[in-house]
């Protein structure tokens, strides 16, 4: 392995796409995820690839589009506001089954909102990251090193199952500096070679690979998106994940996510410091959900608080995940505050009376 | 330290420029000295001196920042002027944003820190993009070039954030004396846990004050 390094999430998000073979990058700068741009802006020239600044986050997800439909790696990136904008190019791309990573290193909303971190495009990304019937694969990483970890996790079940992947990270993890380490291997920027559907040039040797969202007949459109929703259960059944501590013993089960579930867990162990019987389960695939990870965490849970960078909208599948079997509470910040550990404790404590 | 009014730090993006001016500061206000530190921070929306306002007030030092700091106006304005600071008694520090990007803010105040000031080059050998001498060496050139102003000392602040231990420290040495040796200027300090200081070349010992919201 390489020297360690240190390396701001931003930074680590964008070498590490690198380094998963990804040839192009389409972007459009936004706070607090532009050292994703400016570093790739460096790096991607030096090593054959190609970084374009686009006119807009709409030019951009379109670019992505047309490069993912000629079988390249290819990622864009933005933050909350941008996202929207992307939003229609991202449902072209589930439509047209094609591969692609999108990282949204979220901020305060809605609208123009702020530029501090913000939990609060959960439900954006989990349930309408676009119009129609479709999922995106979302990936929660919740340290620099797991973001490195995930951009390669990415771009594979994204060209596996061919669909959209996105990297759901906040201003905190973005911005933040951590150790990382990266492995030594070369970086090979990705080819088309493994995609037999990849729009790359048939050079008289196959037939015309076409690449389409539009469907003349409604039977046709319905047999399409049933048999990508057929995908979507082997995603379900073989990709969701969780990581659990202190659950087995636990009267109260922490769910967060991202930089908040490294702010819970800090909390849980103060907890836990005072002889309370605290968890926490972290997701850290939003979409798949955890389902079976959360039942098992909170089998043994008086009741469950759920602490996100919101006013509370992953609540929701935590209460579908448990049937409301038990007591789901909930604590936030908004706005681009940040929940604090004692905050979150002070929380705990509030339950611990309860069941 | 250095006797000129304003000490100016510079150097890549997050190489530790925060929290060594943090520390700078507050080494001073101890000795009875009157410091200010002005966050000169253009480009950082996060992670910035003007986080540490109660810390800095609590032993005397003072804080200028811009009055968008840490809100959610994201622009690089500067609304405040040196000349009026540079009648304030006793040392000003001057925490500069990263890169040659962060040091053009410093253009506009040439003509007040031309003759009256020192400016510091804090560098990390574990930072991507000046890893190594030759690296660091290019980023100071570009700076300087870009603040109109000369660097006349090497801050050695390599760390690898909380992984960081006494080896970490130690194998950065031959990195600054190298960029040192070719940079012309000494290693002004090497920064490093008080326990770790024991025979170090130019020991500054230093505190984490630049934390992430789950260690405080």
């Amino acid at each position: 392995m390489a020297e360690k390094s240190l390396m701001k999430g931003n930074e680590a998000l964008a070498e590490a796409a690198l380094r998963a073979g990804c040839k192009c990058f389409f972007g459009y700068p936004i706070t607090p995820q532009t050292e994703i741009s400016a570093y790739l802006s460096k790096r991607m020239p030096k090593v054959g690839g190609t970084f374009l600044q686009a006119e807009s986050e709409v030019a951009a997800i379109n670019m992505v589009y047309g490069c993912a439909s000629s079988g390249i790696r290819c990622m864009t990136s933005s933050s909350s506001p941008g996202i929207s904008l992307k939003t229609e190019g991202i449902s072209y791309i589930a439509g047209a089954d094609l591969p692609c990573v999108v990282i949204n290193v979220q901020r305060g909303g809605p609208g123009l909102g702020g530029i501090q971190p913000s939990q609060a495009d959960y439900w954006q990304v989990t349930h309408a990251l676009g119009h129609g019937d479709f999922h995106a694969l979302v990936f929660a990483p919740a340290s620099v090193q797991e973001m490195v970890d995930t951009v390669t996790k990415a771009f594979d079940l994204a060209d596996e199952f061919r669909m959209p992947a996105v990297i759901l990270a906040d201003g905190l993890l973005g911005q933040m500096m951590e150790p990382v380490q990266f492995d030594d291997a070369e970086i090979v920027l990705s080819d088309a070679s493994k995609k037999p559907w990849a729009a790359n040039g048939h050079q008289n040797k196959r037939k015309h690979n076409i690449i389409n969202s539009l469907y003349l007949q409604p039977d046709q459109l319905e047999d399409k998106v049933a048999e990508r929703f057929k995908r979507y259960e082997k995603v379900k059944a073989e990709h969701s994940e969780a990581v659990a501590d202190y659950c087995d013993d636990a009267d109260t089960v922490v769910v967060a996510y991202g930089s908040t579930a490294r702010l819970a867990k800090s909390a849980v162990e103060a907890a836990r410091k005072e002889g309370m019987k605290v968890g926490i389960i972290r997701p850290v695939t939003l979409w798949p959900f955890p389902v079976k990870q959360i039942q098992k965490a909170c089998e043994n849970a008086k009741n469950v608080l759920v602490v996100e960078m919101s006013m509370g909208q992953m609540i929701d599948d935590v209460k579908l995940a448990i049937n409301c079997s038990k007591p789901v509470e909930f604590y936030g910040r908004t706005g681009g505050v940040i929940p604090k550990p004692a905050e979150i404790l002070a929380k705990i404590k509030e339950m611990g009376g309860k069941n | 330290m250095e006797t000129a009014k304003f000490i100016v730090i510079t150097g890549h993006y997050g190489c530790g420029k925060t929290n060594f001016a943090v520390n700078a500061a507050l080494d001073i206000a101890k000795t009875g000295e009157k410091v200010t530190v002005v966050d000169l921070d253009i480009v950082n929306p996060y992670f910035r001196t003007a986080d540490f306002k109660e810390l800095l007030n609590s032993v005397g030092a003072e804080l200028t920042v811009p009055m968008y700091a840490n809100s959610n106006l994201d622009i690089p304005a500067l609304d405040f002027d040196l000349i009026g600071l540079k009648k304030r008694e006793g040392r000003i520090i001057i925490d500069v944003g990263g890169d040659d990007e962060g040091s053009k803010a410093l253009g506009r105040f040439l003509p007040v820190l031309q003759g009256d000031s020192v400016m510091l080059y804090v560098v990390n050998k574990y930072r991507y993009l000046t890893s190594t001498p030759e690296e660091a060496l290019e980023l100071m050139r570009e700076i300087e070039y870009a603040s109109g102003l000369k660097c006349s000392g090497i801050i050695n602040n390599s760390n690898l954030g909380e992984e960081t231990n006494a080896e970490t420290v130690r194998n950065s040495l031959k990195y600054a004396e190298e960029l040192s040796r070719t940079a012309g200027i000494p290693v002004a300090a090497t920064c490093c846990k008080a326990e770790y200081a024991n025979g170090l070349p130019a020991a500054y010992p230093v505190k984490v004050y630049v934390k992430k919201p789950w260690e405080e």
